[in-house]
């Protein structure tokens, strides 16, 4: 029975799951939002690596500087753009400060001070920054203290948040797959096999985040007609290369690793920015006890995920999928049912 | 106490997305139902010896269900790579379950086809009629056993996504699509049989048109105001509308005037035509509901803002310091 637990919900190794006698760790993404300059290179990077055309017409969507729009087909990596005022700004402080007096726990075990930074394979360290006061803890520190004494809340921020596939635990994409073309990589991450997907776009309506679409496009738009999402740079983390964006951020805000180590740095930034006077900062994924069974990308928010257009509480629908087989069998057994009824007793 | 939900979403755009299937789908939804439920007539005329109908019932099978094959297959982003969905089999994906009872469903509908045609053609003394006369039973049989899972895991293929109008139907939806299945089939039989077979098809015709309406019911209530919000709206609403009215003359007029074979025959058509309009308004209505982030965004605040007044805060997906 070992191996059936857990198995559609909650905590669990999906490499193992899957069958990898020997796994690697567990590889995922830190998405730190709250070091976002949204420069839009690993949205770049990523279509450059990965060969992917044109997201549909060249459109100004009058939101922010997005104009991206959503993750799909062919966006792998979307920076997300919002624009907030000090109303919309203290309710994010509210937000984030009820989190704490809920006692909601953090994510993973509180990692030894000496493994949590640095220990990320592939990740280059922060590069120093030529100006003095960017780079000066003290100083963003008593910056953020003063704010905090005061009492004073920014006319205005911009919060950028650079999106991606979750790499689910329990990944609705992949279970729902009929024919077999989304796999459990040896790194736990969700890969699409090109040439077995036959486009019929169940996995799309699957996705509790709307990430993965089936590409749109004539027989000239390369893998027009199945569905692509974000592969983790596959092609590249098993050559110990890092993924294109993480490469590509020149703030580290996309950061690549070991799922553990990016649990660990996310709830280490949170605690950072908490004690900096910023209550907002909290983490979205990597809890294994959500209704994913935890994520392998796991983000830093500065305010609650629906306003980055994340959901809030997703629930994998496979989690249901026995009870929804039972109901169907009892349905099945009516439908019987009725029909011997019709049958039985008099011809007329 | 959970308070109102109120929340910013990102300039109004869905969350999820929603499944990028045209109108095939739901023809297959309903097609498939028509080919299961006149799988089921074909059987028990069979049994209860009503040639016409066992005839023209299997018929019907054969034809709605090759016809909802064909449409699933237009409906696929490589439909050259149709034959995909049998590379493998995997029971968490209620397609490849349905791909499968589909196959099995259409072999057993083309046999008993083959019988049908089989009886005008080789003499049943001949060894050629020998096997005829054997697989006959084995055709209905078949067919009846493939029938209800093929009417009702179309539910589950539905129910089995984060589209919120759908996903949360799933405890009532698998019997509104057998009770419709069964109505849309018995509506053909009444339209294709002389009223002196059809017996048993008014009597299916009633039974299936009041499960689908009762069920719908229910499940409108289990969904919720906002979840089921989209299945009164819009398109979704109309062909709801005027799919119950449907269903219910058509059952109405089955049970009243079906020994009357043109009373029959517009109550036949009646039930079809709402059967249909269910499964288009369904599939619309779960469409919509996954391109509004209110349907997505709002239950799943109210759940988790539920477990927060209960204190339960370990299973979020947000999660602060330590």
């Amino acid at each position: 029975m070992g191996f059936w637990r857990n198995q559609l919900a909650g905590p669990t190794d999906p490499s193992r799951d899957a069958a990898w006698d020997d796994p690697e760790p567990r590889k995922g993404f830190f998405t730190d939002t709250s070091i976002c300059i949204g420069c839009k290179a690993c949205e770049v990077a990523c279509k450059e690596w990965n060969a992917i055309p044109q997201d549909g017409e060249l459109n100004l969507l009058g939101s922010s500087y997005d104009n991206t729009g959503s993750l799909g087909a062919s966006t792998w990596r979307h920076v997300a753009f919002i624009e907030q005022t000090s109303d919309r700004i203290e309710q994010a402080r509210e937000s984030g400060s009820r989190l704490v007096q809920l006692g909601m726990p953090s994510v993973g075990a509180p990692a030894p001070a000496s493994a949590a930074v640095g220990a990320t394979s592939g990740a280059a360290p922060a590069p120093a920054l030529a100006g003095v006061n960017l780079s000066d803890p003290d100083f963003a520190a008593a910056q953020a203290t003063a704010a905090r004494e005061l009492g004073s809340v920014p006319d205005f921020r911009w919060l950028m948040d650079s999106d991606v596939c979750k790499h689910c635990t329990h990944a609705a994409c992949l279970d729902v797959c009929p024919t077999g073309a989304l796999f459990r990589t040896e790194f736990g991450t969700v890969v699409v096999q090109d040439d077995v997907c036959n486009g019929c776009g169940y996995c799309v309506a699957a996705c509790p985040f709307g990430v993965i679409e089936r590409r749109d496009g004539d027989e000239t738009v390369k893998n027009a007609g199945i569905a692509q999402k974000c592969t983790l740079c596959y092609d590249r983390i098993g050559h110990d290369q890092t993924p294109a964006c993480a490469q590509a951020c020149p703030t580290t805000s996309i950061k690549f690793g070991d799922l553990a180590d990016m649990q660990s740095q996310a709830q280490e930034r949170v605690d950072t920015l908490h004690s900096n006077g910023f209550p907002e900062a909290r983490v979205y994924g990597g809890n294994q006890h959500d209704g994913v069974g935890g994520t392998g990308s796991v983000f830093l928010l500065l305010d609650e995920p629906e306003v980055y257009g994340l959901p809030p509480d997703p629930r994998v629908t496979t989690a249901d999928l026995p009870d929804m087989f039972r109901k169907a069998g009892f349905a099945a057994a009516a439908m019987l049912a009725m029909a011997v009824a019709a049958f039985v007793g008099g011809r007329k | 106490m959970v308070p109102d939900i109120e929340f910013d979403s990102y300039y109004g755009r869905q969350v999820v997305k929603p499944a990028p299937w045209t109108s095939d789908i739901p023809a297959y939804i309903f097609l498939g139902g028509l080919a299961a439920g006149s799988g089921l007539l074909g059987a028990g005329a069979s049994a209860r010896n009503l040639p016409t109908l066992r005839r023209n019932t299997r018929y019907a099978a054969l034809a709605a269900v090759a016809a909802g094959g064909l449409a699933l297959v237009r409906d696929l982003g490589k439909p050259s790579r149709a034959l995909n969905m049998m590379r493998t089999v995997k029971v968490t994906s209620p397609m490849s379950v349905g791909s499968w009872i589909l196959t099995a469903f259409a072999a057993f509908a083309g046999l008993g086809v083959a019988s049908e045609v089989g009886r005008h053609v080789v003499d049943d003394d001949s060894a050629l009629g020998r096997v005829r006369r054997v697989a006959d039973p084995v055709a209905s049989v078949g067919s009846a056993l493939f029938a209800a899972p093929l009417a009702a895991y179309t539910a589950v293929l539905l129910a089995d996504t984060a589209t919120p109008s759908w996903h949360e139907s799933y405890r009532e939806l698998p019997f509104v699509f057998v009770g419709s299945a069964n109505a849309a089939a018995a509506g053909l039989a009444l339209v294709t049989a002389p009223t002196s077979e059809t017996g048993p098809a008014r009597k299916l015709a009633v039974a299936g048109a009041a499960l689908e309406l009762a069920a719908l019911e229910q499940m409108e209530r289990t969904m919720g105001e906002l979840v089921a919000e989209p299945l009164h709206v819009g398109r979704a609403g109309v062909l709801l509308k005027v799919s119950k009215a449907l269903t219910v003359t058509g059952a109405l007029g089955a049970a009243l005037f079906g020994r009357n074979r043109a009373a029959a025959a517009v109550s036949g058509v009646a039930l079809m035509a709402g059967s249909a309009c269910t499964r288009f308004g369904i599939f619309e209505a779960g469409l919509e509901s996954a391109k509004d982030p209110r349907y997505t965004v709002t239950p799943q605040r109210e759940r988790l803002e539920g477990r927060r007044a209960q204190g339960v805060t370990h299973d979020s997906i947000t999660t602060s310091r330590q």
